[in-house]
């Protein structure tokens, strides 16, 4: 006991990791529980009490913000802390900045769950939340990236260990992102307009949004990916070479594809084009990383069958193998002429958002919370595996019925008569065709939510049984430390 | 240089940088060093101690 007060060894800090664990699972369930109640909207337009607060326009965006930026986010800090500490084998750059980042973030997350609701909002999809709370947004930020680079700048090791390579471009590059897509004029405390007009504006916009798509949901899940994966495994990245060749394709592919968002708009023609061609490239070096995490599991395929974290991990992987297919493909002007504005794009988010992110997440979180909490494994194994199929029957019952709404509302809104040319069907028939595929798929969002529960329970109850865990990093003497 | 062309010259210039990322990361002098770097995680324990915040509630179990 006396040693771990000695100057030789230093303290991890393993309790912001296990603060963002457990913000992550409550805004899981929040989130996801939202977004089950505008599904059912969708289908019972009564639910929204008639009061402004409930309805669809402004708990939609509340819905996607919770997901994205409570449940994603938070699992992205805390995991990033987690693994920046243990690749780079030294403690929190900053334990007071490490807090602050915390406490600033769930103030933001706050504030949006307060003024959305309200409809304060700028507008832009994924980037709804005003001006006071961007600036919070932005300062929270920079302390991140501080923290962060600031640990990776002071590691004991000699090289950077990839899974660092992917937090370190998400984080740098959702700060460019998020400054610049939110650079806006206020005219009140609750009121700002866009700098940017017109085409500019929805380039930027969507510039800004399928980068967070790319940045956020993509390269900062893989470096999550790239950490998890092999140590559930316990068997070393499929390819080492591949994870630096395809971390350097995507990030410098990725910035190009928001074109896609706005085909047959009043966008400039190439520049659809080039977005479109953009896009489709970025298949290469997704499946590149989807193969590098997949592979990993080469030889000991034979664990899948007892370990239901690592089933999470690695049918996370073929979720976003199965979304980076789908991308690319409807980022094709002629694919996309079919499936913009229908049920097909909802589908597509969701196969990443609930394939890829979430059972990447979940299962991060399942290997994590044993860990921070001085236990050998979760309180019940079994219900990790019950979890795993709620969630998996949830996500194939969501994507497949919407995949089918959404490929029939495109054909429905094209159809058009033989004889004179006017439209076969009008709009309220194509929304009358869609509701069993949206009564299927808030039954998907039921079974999801009810596995995010059993999560929640399973997580309190290993959380009770354990003590939270404290982690020391033997310090090399002065001397010593000299030949690393 | 006007715009376009500048645009051309940094457009050859990632690729060219791509391709050298490529050829570094399969050359056969970053075999080793890599597969270290792939090794490296399950390294971290070793210099690492862990104990609980409630030592007496464990003697307990």
């Amino acid at each position: 006991m006396m040693s771990q007060t000695s100057p030789q060894q230093l303290e991890y800090n393993l309790k912001v990791v296990r603060q963002f664990a457990i913000m992550t699972v409550i805004w899981g369930i929040i989130g996801m529980a939202v977004g089950v109640f505008i599904a059912a909207q969708l289908i019972w337009p009564e639910l929204n009490f008639d009061t402004p607060w409930l309805t669809y326009s402004r708990l939609r965006p509340l819905h996607t913000n919770a997901v994205i930026f409570a449940f994603g986010t938070s699992a992205l800090m805390g995991t990033s802390f987690y693994i920046v500490q243990k690749t780079c084998l030294t403690p929190l750059f900053s334990n007071k900045l490490a807090s602050f980042v915390f406490w600033g973030w769930q103030t933001v997350i706050l504030l949006a769950v307060i003024t959305l609701p309200l409809g304060i909002t700028s507008s832009k999809e994924y980037a709804e939340l005003e001006w006071p709370i961007d600036i919070l947004i932005a300062i929270v930020w920079v302390a991140y990236l501080i923290v962060f680079f600031g640990t990776m700048v002071r590691r004991r090791t000699s090289h950077i260990y990839v899974a660092n390579w992917f937090l370190g471009a998400f984080i740098v590059t959702v700060a460019v992102l998020h400054i610049v897509n939110s650079m806006a004029i206020p005219v009140s405390f609750t009121k700002s307009y866009s700098i940017y007009a017109g085409a500019v504006d929805a380039m930027v916009q969507w510039w800004y949004g399928h980068n967070a798509v790319g940045f956020l949901l993509t390269a900062g899940f893989l470096g999550m990916m790239y950490y998890f994966v092999p140590k559930q495994a316990e068997r070393p990245v499929y390819s080492y070479r591949l994870s630096v060749v395809h971390f350097w394709a995507l990030i410098s592919l990725y910035i190009w594809a928001g074109p896609h968002h706005l085909h047959y708009t009043a966008l400039p023609d190439w520049t659809q084009s080039l977005g479109m061609v953009m896009s489709v490239i970025l298949f290469v070096p997704s499946w590149g990383g989807m193969i590098n995490g997949i592979m990993t599991l080469s030889g000991a395929w034979h664990k899948l069958k007892t370990d239901p974290i690592l089933r999470f991990l690695i049918v996370s992987l073929s979720f976003y193998g199965m979304s980076t297919f789908e991308g690319p493909m409807m980022s094709i002007k002629s694919v996309n002429a079919l499936s913009h504005y229908t049920d097909w794009t909802i589908g597509h988010v969701h196969s990443g958002a609930l394939g890829w992110v979430a059972m990447i997440t979940i299962g991060a979180l399942y290997y994590l919370f044993p860990r921070l909490y001085s236990q050998n494994g979760m309180f019940s194994t079994k219900w990790v595996n019950v979890h795993f199929w709620l969630h998996t029957i949830g996500v194939v019952l969501y994507i497949v019925a919407l995949w089918i709404s959404g490929v029939m509302q495109g054909l429905m809104w094209r159809a058009t008569n033989a004889d004179d040319g006017t439209l076969t069907f009008s709009f309220i028939e194509s929304v009358e065709a869609s509701y069993p595929f949206w009564f299927i798929r808030f039954v998907g969002g039921l079974f999801i939510v009810a596995g995010m529960l059993l999560m929640a329970y399973n997580c309190w109850l290993t959380i009770r049984r354990g003590n939270p865990a404290r982690e020391f990093i033997d310090v090399k003497p002065a001397p010593a430390a000299a030949t690393v | 240089m006007d715009y376009i062309t500048w645009r051309i010259v940094y457009t050859v210039l990632v690729f060219v940088l791509f391709i050298g990322i490529v050829v570094w990361a399969y050359g056969k002098g970053r075999k080793s060093r890599f597969d270290e770097a792939a090794q490296s995680i399950f390294n971290e324990d070793n210099n690492t101690s862990r104990t609980e915040t409630k030592q007496e509630s464990n003697n307990n179990d």
